[in-house]
C-alpha cells in the first residue's frame, strides 16, 4: 500500500462517488419531472430544458453567468456579532449556522461582487437560499449595506437578486431591524442618484419582500418565483379558502401592478445592461458574452490571440 | 374582569372578596371590612408577586390581554382637538390603523396607530389590528402630510401582524410596509413611537420607524409569534413559550439590544388593570420624547433615526 493508493484513490473514489454516479449525473425537474443531464442544465442556468422551469441558482453560479467573462470580484461584508441572541429552539443557532457553512461551502445567505456587465461597472448582490432559506439577519443585513456603500463610493448601478424565506427567526427582533436598516442604505443609493435594480427570484416572501426587494427603481422577477408578503398556506390557513392558480407567482403579480416585468434568467443579462444603461444614460451597450474587462483592455494582438 | 390563566389563584381571592361584599350588602349590619380588606391585601402581594415574575409568554398574554386599553383608548384620552382623518386615496379606508391630527399637550402632531377593536363587532371592523395595504398607504399619505407641515408624528402600535389575505397580497402588502418604512426615515419631523400591546414583525415595524421607540413594560415586540415561530422551528405550535422565551421579545430584553429607548412602567397588573394610569404614564413619556426632540432641524432628525437603525444591532445582547 502506497501513498497514492491509500489517500489518493480513495479522495478521487469518494470525488466520484458524490458527483459522478449515474444518478447524480442527471437531475429531475420538480415541475415537469423530466430527467435532465447536470451539465446541460447547468449549461442553461438551472432552467429546465424541457418545460422552463426555474431551478434554485447559486450566487457564484449567477454571477458567473452574469460578468463579462464570468469575472467579478467580492466585495467584503463586515461580520456581525454571531448568534446575538444565544439562540437555541431544538438545535442551537450556531450549530444551524455551522451545518449551513459545510453543506454550502459558503459563510452566508448573500454574496457581494462587482464587476462589469455588458463593459457596464456594476455592484451586485444575491440570496443563497441554499443557505437557511436565505434568510435575512445581521449579516444580510451588513450585506445590503456593503453592497450599497460600495455602489455609492464606485458610483455604480446596484443589481439585488433576492431569494429568501423571511427574516432570520434565530436572531428573533434584530432581524426585524433589517427592514429600516437596509432601506436606509438603498435610501443613500438612490438619494446618490444611482439606479436600483431588483430581480425577484423563487421565492421572495416576508421581510424581505417588505424591504428591500420591493423598493428598486425597476422591479423585474424571474418566471414563476413566489413573491410575497404572507405565504400561500398562512393565507388559505386565514380566509379559509382556496387561492386562485397562480397566486403570488410572478406573472399574477405583474398583473397585479407589482412588477415591470418578467424575465427568463437567460435574457436577464441583456435586459439589466439595456435598462442600466438607459437610466445611466450611457450609449447603447453591446450585448452578449464579453470578454472579461482585463482581457478587453488588453493590447490587440493579446485579444486577437484569443 | 378577564382573568388569564396564570392569574386564577387571584380571581380565586378576588371573587372571595366580592361575595363577601355582596353578602354583606344583602345583610345590613353585617360587618366583613376587615376580612375583606385582608383578602385586598392578599391579592395586591399576589399581583405584585405574579406581575414582577412574568415570563414572556405570559406577558405575550398580557399584551394581548382584551381588557388592555387600545390606541382609541390612547387618542381618547391624550389628544385634543382630535380630527381622524381617512384613506389611503387610491382604494379604501382601512380601520386596522386609525389616523389623523390634534394636539397634545396643545401642540399640534400627527396621530397613527393600529386599532384592534374592543368587542367582537369592532375587532371585525378593525380586522383585530391587521392592517392592509391601504392602512400602511393612509399611514405615508399622513406621515408626508406631517412632514408638510412640520407636525411631530406619534405612532401606536398595536398589530398581531400585517394582515394574510387573499386581497392585501394583491394591493402589494409587501410593498406597502416596505415604502412606508421607507417614507418615516425621510421625514424631517420628529417620530415617536410607543409599542401599547403587540409588535407583531414587519406590520409592526412599518409603523416604529422613529427617533424614540418606547415601549410598556409588559408589551411584547417580536420578528413572529411565539406560535409561529414554535410551530416552524419545534415542528409544534404548542411549544410557543419556549419561543417566546427565545425570541427576546419582551421589553427589557429589547433595551438590552438597543432596539428601545425607553420602557413606560405600567400600573400593578398590567395596564388593563388601570387603563387611566396606563395611558397618563404613556402620555408623559411621549411628551418627554418629544419634547426632547423639539427645535432639531429637519435633516438632523432625519440623519439621527437612519443612523440609530443602520447601528443598531452591532452589540448583540448585552450579557
Ligand atoms: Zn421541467
Amino acid at each position: 500500500m502506497n501513498w497514492i493508493s491509500n489517500y489518493v484513490r480513495p479522495r478521487i473514489n469518494s470525488i466520484f462517488s458524490r458527483r459522478e454516479v449515474p444518478e447524480n449525473l442527471w437531475t429531475k425537474c420538480d415541475e415537469c419531472g423530466q430527467m435532465l443531464f447536470h451539465r446541460e442544465l447547468a449549461a442553461n442556468l438551472n432552467v429546465c430544458t424541457h418545460c422552463g422551469h426555474h431551478m434554485a441558482i447559486k450566487p457564484r453560479e449567477r454571477f458567473k453567468a452574469l460578468f463579462d467573462g464570468g469575472v467579478f470580484t467580492e466585495v467584503k461584508v463586515p461580520e456581525p456579532v454571531a448568534d446575538p441572541l444565544g439562540f437555541r429552539d431544538q438545535k442551537k443557532y450556531v450549530d444551524r449556522l455551522k451545518e449551513a457553512r459545510r453543506t454550502t461551502g459558503e459563510k452566508e445567505a448573500m454574496l457581494v461582487a462587482e464587476g462589469e456587465v455588458g463593459r457596464t461597472p456594476i455592484v451586485a448582490a444575491a440570496h443563497d437560499f441554499a443557505f437557511m432559506a436565505g434568510s435575512m439577519g445581521m449579516y444580510v443585513g451588513n450585506a445590503v449595506i456593503a453592497a450599497a456603500e460600495r455602489a455609492v463610493e464606485l458610483r455604480r448601478p446596484l443589481v439585488l437578486f433576492s431569494a429568501a424565506g423571511g427574516a432570520r427567526m434565530q436572531e428573533g427582533i434584530l432581524s426585524l431591524m433589517q427592514l429600516p436598516r437596509t432601506t436606509v442604505a438603498i435610501q443613500s443609493l438612490k438619494e446618490a442618484g444611482l439606479p436600483y435594480l431588483v430581480v425577484l427570484t423563487h421565492p421572495t416572501t416576508g421581510g424581505v419582500t417588505a424591504s428591500y426587494a420591493m423598493l428598486g427603481d425597476v422591479q423585474i422577477a424571474e418566471p414563476g418565483a413566489l413573491i410575497c408578503f404572507a405565504g400561500p398556506r398562512v393565507i388559505e390557513q386565514t380566509i379559509r379558502e382556496k387561492l386562485p392558480e397562480g397566486f403570488q407567482r410572478a406573472e399574477y403579480l405583474l398583473d397585479h401592478g407589482m412588477l415591470d416585468r418578467v424575465t427568463p434568467r437567460g435574457q436577464l443579462k441583456d435586459e439589466i445592461v439595456t435598462i442600466l444603461r438607459l437610466l445611466l444614460r450611457e450609449p447603447a451597450a453591446v450585448k452578449g458574452d464579453l470578454p472579461a474587462p482585463e482581457a478587453a483592455a488588453a493590447p490587440p494582438e493579446t485579444r486577437a490571440a484569443e | 374582569m378577564n382573568y388569564l390563566d396564570f392569574e386564577k389563584p387571584l380571581a380565586e381571592i378576588e371573587g372571595k372578596a366580592e361575595e363577601l361584599r355582596a353578602l354583606a350588602r344583602s345583610n345590613p349590619g353585617m360587618d366583613v371590612d376587615k376580612e375583606a380588606a385582608a383578602l385586598d391585601r392578599k391579592a395586591q402581594d399576589m399581583l405584585a408577586q405574579i406581575y414582577g415574575a412574568l415570563s414572556p409568554w405570559q406577558k405575550c398574554q398580557v399584551a394581548r390581554h382584551p381588557d388592555r386599553p387600545h390606541a382609541r383608548d390612547y387618542v381618547e384620552a391624550l389628544i385634543t382637538d382630535w380630527m381622524p382623518l381617512a384613506g389611503d386615496r387610491a382604494f379604501a379606508d382601512d380601520h386596522a390603523v386609525l389616523g389623523g391630527i390634534g394636539r397634545l399637550d396643545g401642540e399640534p402632531v400627527v396621530v397613527i396607530g393600529h386599532e384592534k377593536g374592543h368587542d367582537t363587532k369592532s375587532r371585525i371592523r378593525h380586522n383585530f389590528g391587521m392592517a392592509r395595504p391601504e392602512g400602511y398607504r393612509k399611514a405615508i399619505r399622513l406621515m408626508t402630510l406631517a412632514d408638510r407641515f412640520g407636525l411631530p408624528v406619534v405612532t401606536l402600535v398595536d398589530t398581531p401582524g400585517a394582515y394574510p389575505g387573499k386581497g392585501a397580497e394583491e394591493r402589494g402588502q409587501a410593498e406597502a410596509i416596505a415604502r412606508c418604512t421607507e417614507t418615516q426615515l425621510s421625514l424631517g419631523v420628529p417620530i415617536v413611537s410607543l409599542i401599547i400591546g403587540e409588535g407583531g414583525s414587519g406590520g409592526a415595524v412599518a409603523l416604529a420607524t422613529a427617533n424614540r421607540v418606547l415601549m410598556l413594560e409588559h408589551a411584547i415586540y417580536s420578528v413572529i409569534s411565539p406560535e409561529g415561530c414554535a410551530s416552524i422551528l419545534w415542528k409544534d405550535s404548542e411549544r410557543m413559550r419556549e419561543a417566546a422565551e427565545a425570541l427576546r421579545l419582551t421589553a427589557s430584553d429589547l433595551i438590552g439590544l438597543g432596539v428601545v429607548d425607553r420602557i413606560v412602567r405600567e400600573p400593578l397588573g398590567g395596564a388593563h388593570r388601570d387603563p387611566a394610569a396606563a395611558i397618563a404614564a404613556a402620555g408623559e413619556a411621549l411628551r418627554a420624547a418629544l419634547a426632547d426632540l423639539r427645535g432639531r432641524d429637519r435633516r438632523d432628525l432625519r440623519e439621527a433615526r437612519r443612523r440609530k437603525f443602520l447601528e443598531m444591532g452591532s452589540r448583540g445582547l448585552a450579557a
